[in-house]
């Protein structure tokens, strides 16, 4: 600060004839080098660009994204990208089983940010419980799936679904006839929606903006006047009614396929029939709880790191005040604790979101997989197709993190 | 400022571009072959528990070591799957790969590689299924859940097979083909499909290899043979005529045992091979006694593929098409003169 301002003074009175040129002047000068540096970068790119096209074009490689549009001649897993996208061999192209492997990462890594969050804080609160067994049992959950790798629990835990759940003619009834588990997977009933059913969409999202609302005008109340509100209860109470009855006032348009298993017949044909009812494939179960177990035990830690941070002497300041123990956990100790917390917790769901790459081991078809795996073979097209998928994890994680920081900056310290 | 020497710097380290023709004078100068092989396929490449790899592919490494340096063993192997194959041929990585590899139209013009031309397996893709199921045929298999590899031939065959003939499947493809057997083998698919040598070979991983039946179905053709990189023809030769010198010698005769005695044949056709008539070696940039060495060391194409894969092998592949067009099969070698 200080010196720019005397430089400025410098190179602006007429002095500054005497300390020579404005070759001297450090705003000139550091214009100058970031130029010269942005240049040079672009240099730099541009000509490893032209490189690489020299070399491919030398080795007689093909180049270019015209792929896209042809027809991917392999069979894909059915998985929520192939149905979402009604994947169909013959005409679906190389540009949809891109979409496709989007949709299984993204499915896959949305399942286990959520889960792996809710598991992580509760094994961290237990990691500081008195009771001694639940501190135990979470110190052990903790140890053993962070000290062996990722890898190897997705090994495990695909060969133990796989080697524990009935053959593909038989199954556990879960509930009924309506869910069943086989080898195959879990089968339950496929909702299918009618005309209409777009009103009880609608109803929900009318529900959450009035409890948002609700919450707002009831908090404001309470600074007001000092009354409490269940905004909560409230709130729940409202969005299973308003849908309810929007949902009955349009008829239900909406009706359940239930999975069909057979017992009769040659013996290829028994089990339950593909295509009738919802799926989940043992190798989506198996890569599922691998990253949500497998990252819960590092969430975890950060939640017991977090927890340990806010100094003791603010839940005995909160009882001082005659805060009871639940209020003050949740008032006092874990507004504060997630300031430490959230910061690490992003870059944890970051490394699920990338780990999920690890599941084309066992067969799962997300991105790495189905794209830069099988399609990749088909048309050879290896830096085009490496670097959609570089930008698709960029993106991905970009995402996250501006989350995150909105999230954070949310739950900031207010001082009023 | 020296501008000019910085980016120059920057520029410098990045044109070392590889060079990638000259592999003969390249792998003569390291002193080895660096050889892309499976990650384990009993009869094609597997190693042993010291970790010497054998099998039909390994030789095909080893009669390239014979002819280059005289000695079969100067090799070393990099196991790779299905999908890394391509790219570390590409890439300079290894130099040759023999891996169980089909040779397609894609791969041979669009990936900067090339195949010399020489089929050291004529395959196809079959079909095995456990005899519990009581199929005796593919075209049974509507609705059926099938395993194999990613980053082969075998999607899109299976896809085609299927489609031709109006059936649905599920196809679950694994990286490596250690997880397909392992989950065809916990019942998570009613199908394993590859190349039928590869059947052959992958069952004797199964717990009980005798409760699974190959149908009588083969569902495309797969010729298998070593790739090497586009615009290294010197190279290419080595690898084409090791092969054609193993076939040439079954025919006429010559095999490992005999191969010193045969050098004194009258046969201009032997002396040829065996460099005690003429200078083709010299043409490969080898020594004369190229094929010599080959044959005595590595043994002809009849002898490895009993060694490896025949009837006598755990797997049982009787000669088929790849026996000598003589016998009615498709080995046939050019001749060398
Ligand atoms: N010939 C086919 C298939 C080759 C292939 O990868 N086969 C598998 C199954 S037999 C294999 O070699 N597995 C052994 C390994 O991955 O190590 C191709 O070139 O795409």
């Amino acid at each position: 600060m200080a010196q720019s301002d005397i430089a400025d003074q410098t190179s602006g009175s007429g002095s500054s004839a005497e300390k020579g040129s404005i070759l001297y002047d450090p705003k000139v000068r550091g214009l100058f080098f970031q130029i010269v540096l942005l240049a040079a970068l672009i240099a730099w790119v541009l000509w490893v660009r032209r490189n690489t096209l020299d070399n491919l074009e030398a080795q007689g490689q093909a180049m270019g994204f015209d792929f896209l549009a042809g027809t991917s001649g392999f069979q894909i897993l059915t998985t929520l990208g192939t149905w979402v996208f009604d994947y169909q061999v013959g005409s679906s192209t190389y540009w949809d089983v891109f979409l496709i492997g989007i949709v299984n990462t993204f499915a896959v890594a949305f399942l286990g940010i959520i889960v792996a969050t809710v598991l992580g804080f509760v094994m961290g609160v237990f990691r500081l419980s008195s009771n001694f067994i639940l501190r135990g049992f979470a110190t052990v959950y903790v140890e053993i799936f962070r000290n062996i790798p990722l890898l190897l629990w997705l090994f495990i835990l695909y060969f133990a679904v796989l080697r524990n759940l009935p053959d593909k003619r038989d199954k556990v009834a879960i509930w009924g006839e309506s869910v069943g588990l086989n080898i195959t997977g879990l089968y339950a009933p496929f909702p299918i929606t009618y005309e209409g059913f777009w009103m009880s969409a609608v109803a929900v999202l009318v529900a959450v903006v009035l409890w948002i609302i609700l919450g707002a005008v009831m908090k404001k109340r309470q600074e007001v006047t000092g009354q409490q509100f269940p905004t909560f209860w409230v709130g729940l109470g409202m969005l299973v009614a308003i849908p309810t009855i929007v949902f009955y006032s349009t008829g239900a348009p909406l009706e359940w396929e239930y999975p069909v298993f057979t017992e009769e017949g040659p013996v290829l044909r028994r089990g339950y029939q593909a295509g009738i009812g919802m799926v989940i494939v043992p190798e989506m179960i198996a890569v599922w709880a691998a990253l949500t177990l497998y990252t819960a035990a590092f969430i975890a830690e950060i939640v017991r790191a977090g927890i340990l941070a806010v100094p003791h002497g603010q839940s005995e300041a909160a009882g001082a005040l005659g805060l009871r123990p639940q209020p003050t956990l949740n008032l006092v100790v874990i507004p504060q604790a997630l300031r430490v917390i959230i910061p690490p917790l992003t870059s944890q769901y970051l490394n699920l979101t990338k780990n999920s790459s690890l599941a084309v081991a066992i067969a799962y078809p997300e991105l790495v997989s189905v794209f830069a795996g099988t399609a990749l073979n088909q048309v050879g097209r290896a830096l085009e197709m490496v670097f959609m998928m570089m930008m698709v994890y960029l993106f991905f994680s970009i995402a996250t993190a501006l989350f995150m920081n909105w999230f954070n900056s949310r739950m900031r310290l207010v001082e009023r | 400022m020296k501008l000019s020497t910085v980016f120059g710097a920057a520029v410098a380290a990045f044109v070392a571009a590889p060079a990638f023709a000259g592999t003969l004078e390249v792998v003569k100068a390291k002193g080895f072959i660096q050889c892309g092989v499976s990650q384990g396929l009993p009869g094609f490449s597997n190693p042993d528990d010291q970790g010497n790899w054998s099998g039909l592919d390994v030789d095909v490494c080893r009669s390239l070591s014979a002819a280059v340096f005289g000695d079969p063993d100067m090799v070393k192997y990099t196991p790779l799957s299905a999908k890394e194959r391509f790219t570390a041929l590409s890439s300079g990585e290894i130099d040759v790969l023999p891996r169980n590899t089909t040779m397609t139209m894609t791969r041979d013009t669009q990936l900067g590689l090339v195949f010399p031309g020489v089929i050291n397996y004529y395959d196809g893709q079959g079909l095995m299924v456990p005899s519990s199921l009581g199929v005796t045929s593919a075209l049974e298999l509507d609705g059926a859940a099938i395993c194999t590899n990613t980053g082969t031939t075998t999607e899109l065959n299976i896809t085609d097979y299927f489609r031709s003939n109006n059936m649905n499947f599920e196809l679950v493809a694994f990286e490596k083909a250690d997880e397909v057997v392992a989950a065809y083998d916990a019942g998570r698919c009613d199908v394993y499909t590859t190349d039928r040598s590869g059947l052959a070979a992958q069952r004797l991983k199964l717990t009980d290899p005798e409760a699974h039946t190959v149908l009588p179905e083969i569902i495309s053709k797969e010729p298998l043979g070593p790739v090497v990189r586009r615009g290294d023809d010197e190279w290419a030769a080595i690898v084409r005529w090791a092969h054609i010198a193993m076939i040439n010698a079954e025919e006429l005769g010559v095999t490992s045992a005999n191969a010193a005695d045969m050098r004194n044949s009258d046969n201009p056709s032997i002396k040829r091979l065996l460099g005690s008539e003429g200078a083709f070696g010299e043409g490969l940039g080898l020594s004369n006694d190229w094929a010599f060495n080959i044959i005595s060391m590595v043994g002809n194409y009849g002898e490895s593929y009993e060694k490896h894969v025949g009837p006598d092998t755990p797997l049982k592949l009787a000669r088929g098409v790849n026996a000598l067009w003589s016998d009615g099969g498709l080995q046939y070698g050019a001749p060398i003169r």
